[in-house]
């Protein structure tokens, strides 16, 4: 992507005494395990390349111990390296003195934590406009300026209320205006959804998706969830042992897992409901058949095919120009998972 | 031959091999010359450096005295009310200071609350930054942690000594004496709180880019009041402890006549000054108590739970 905001270059973290002697032999190719057992120090991420879009949702996802909240925490600097760089916008946080990386964490990067990490001893509103207090804002506008946030995402009235009063979406709703008063370009949002009961997180994931569309942050989130990656994702990158196993929009890795490890996580998936017709048609000039827009999901043209008694589909553009085809037996087979020796995916 | 050493093993495992008597008589002169030395050359400039804190205390011991007692009993009963928000406990309180009054101790009771609020104020000033500073640095917890446990221990009458070579007999004595055994609590409450501040929010308050001020002030001090808040109630207990002996050097307030019964085997005066002591205790705990829990009236949660 030509226009990467955020580009996460050769990222290494080392956990342990003296992880600056140990970087060498990590260089050359030592296993994580080898690292544990010999010289008791824990490689946290391993070469970590990533190319984060502007205005766009990346998403970084793996299981617990995968790394994914350590390498947040280094676009923001709450972690340091062992060893490469994160630049945003052309510098490199890394390099950054603590002045300059504190105006970097108050003016462009905000975040949302999984366990909201709100003051409890201050109301509502006065959270909402911590951001902006530590800013260097009077309180008394910080708070007025961050009235609009807390009604954009629903809490409008609760303003006195203190955090401990409220249900754990209410408070995430809470650190989501908080991060989004800042005016921050960028919003980092470490398992932001992921303490809600089911039907609050989609609920969350609603308002994120529509605020983005407005917005247009460059927003980096983690999950442990394929679902909610799938979801809000623009582009995932999917993280094990501290490496990045596969990176790519949600079709490509529905439709074509890197490795087993990817295709065993998929296997669960709805596929009908995420994988949209553009994934599955050739292109072509005219076709016979119902009519579907590009991002039409699967379920409703295996739905339409079905009840229309025919074998193909016209794909149209916005105007409605035919731009392909889809068959039936294409949508069928694209419902059955993917064996990765059936699709030569590459790794990265 | 045998049997000598013998006799010289046995002598040796009975008796500690200790310094000689003339060594150990030299060394305790050294000591007490050089201290006399130090207190005769610095006693003056030592005396001036709290010379304020003298002049406060007495000060407000004058006020308190000279305030008329209506007055008093209304500024009691009206704090009372202001730190616990309850009318029994304030009322109760007047009526403590009251019976106090009845008996003839208004005017020792007053001494007493001036020397405590000093001494409160004083280990407040000096415990909290010692705490938030142990709370910063390891190292700084491992070498005050020690001198906290000695202040503790350490026999009241030892510290006194030189105390009283240096300052002589007073009441600036009896507030270091107080201070030095009261203090404590504030330091080590003061570094728990701050220690246990929860993370998540402190790497909160890092990701927005506070500085340090703005983590000490907004968060740390704010989710340590707890701890804080047990502290001085802790500091102002201990304080009150001490009033009895801080009287035996020359600090006015109930503990004198507590001595004088002790002296004269005074049954009903040891009594009524040590039962004052114990109303003013209860009224300082409960009220501070209560004013530390409405401090954190919104950590509870009322209206979902």
């Amino acid at each position: 992507m030509a226009d990467a905001k955020i580009k996460i270059k050769n990222l290494f973290k080392i956990f342990g005494n003296k992880p600056d002697q140990i970087m060498p032999l990590v260089r050359q190719g030592m296993s994580k395990q080898e690292l544990l057992d010999e010289h008791k120090h824990v490689l946290g991420l391993s070469d970590i390349n990533i190319d984060i879009p502007e205005k766009r949702i990346h998403v970084i996802m793996g299981l617990s111990g995968s790394g994914k909240s350590t390498l947040i925490r280094h676009i923001n600097r709450l972690i340091e390296p062992t060893d490469g760089q994160v630049i945003v916008d052309g510098d490199d946080v890394m390099e950054m003195s603590s002045g300059q990386l504190m105006q970097f964490r108050r003016f462009k990067a905000s975040m949302v934590f999984q366990k909201f990490a709100l003051l409890p001893h201050r109301t509502v509103a006065q959270n909402a406009a911590y951001g902006l207090t530590i800013q260097g804002v009077d309180e008394g506008e910080a708070v007025e300026r961050s009235q609009r946030w807390l009604e954009r995402v629903g809490l409008g009235g609760f303003e006195k209320h203190f955090p401990a009063q409220l249900s754990g979406g209410m408070q995430q709703r809470v650190g989501l205006a908080r991060a989004l008063a800042t005016d921050a370009e960028i919003l980092l949002m470490d398992e932001a959804f992921s303490a809600l009961d089911p039907l609050i997180r989609n609920d969350m994931q609603g308002i994120l998706l529509d605020l983005q569309k407005e917005l247009h942050k460059t927003i980096v989130f983690i999950t442990h969830d394929l679902d909610e990656a799938l979801r809000i994702g623009d582009q995932i990158s999917i993280l094990r042992d501290g490496a990045v196993i596969q990176d790519g929009n949600p079709q490509d890795i529905i439709m074509r897992p890197a490795d087993d490890y990817i295709s065993d996580f998929i296997k669960d998936i709805n596929r009908g409901r995420v994988i949209k017709v553009s994934t599955l048609m050739t292109s072509a000039k005219r076709a016979a058949g119902p009519k579907f827009e590009t991002n039409a999901l699967l379920e409703d043209v295996l739905t339409t095919l079905n009840q229309s008694k025919t074998d193909t589909g016209a794909v149209i553009d916005g105007k409605g120009k035919v731009i392909g085809k889809i068959t039936m037996k294409d949508a069928i087979m694209a419902m059955a998972r993917p064996k990765r020796s059936q699709t030569g995916a590459r790794y990265k | 031959m045998p049997q000598f050493y013998g006799a010289i093993m046995f002598e040796f495992f009975t008796d500690f091999p200790d310094m000689s008597r003339r060594d150990l008589r030299d060394f305790k002169l050294a000591v007490d010359g050089a201290f006399r030395d130090f207190s005769r050359e610095n006693g003056e400039a030592i005396e001036s450096f709290f010379d304020p804190l003298l002049w406060f205390l007495i000060w407000l011991e004058k006020l308190l005295v000279a305030t008329p007692w209506p007055v008093i009993l209304i500024v009691v009963g009206g704090l009372a009310y202001l730190g616990s928000r309850s009318w029994k406990l304030a009322l109760g309180s007047m009526l403590s200071f009251a019976l106090i009054g009845y008996f003839g101790m208004w005017e020792d009771t007053m001494s007493t609350i001036a020397l405590i609020s000093v001494a409160t104020l004083l280990c407040i000033l000096i415990g909290m930054p010692l705490g938030i500073w142990m709370a910063k640095s390891d190292r700084v917890q491992a070498v005050i942690t020690p001198i906290l446990d000695v202040m503790q221990t350490i026999p009241i009458f030892v510290y006194l000594l030189p105390v009283l070579m240096l300052l002589g007999i007073g009441k600036v004595p009896g507030l270091i004496a107080v201070c030095v055994y009261a203090m404590p609590p504030m330091v080590r409450l003061t570094n728990l709180g701050i220690r246990l501040v929860d993370r998540d929010v402190l790497e909160a308050a890092n990701a927005f880019g506070a500085n340090d001020k703005q983590k000490l002030f907004g968060v740390q001090i704010p989710l340590a009041l707890p701890n804080i808040f047990a502290g001085i109630n802790q500091t102002i207990m201990m304080a009150l402890a001490m009033v009895v002996i801080a009287s035996m050097i020359g600090v006015r307030g109930l503990g004198i006549p507590v001595l004088q019964a002790i002296q004269n085997q005074y049954l009903a005066l040891g009594f009524m000054n040590g039962l004052a002591i114990v109303g003013l205790a209860i009224i300082f705990d409960r009220v501070s108590q209560k004013y530390g829990k409405r401090l954190q009236e919104h950590r509870g949660g009322h209206d979902h739970g």
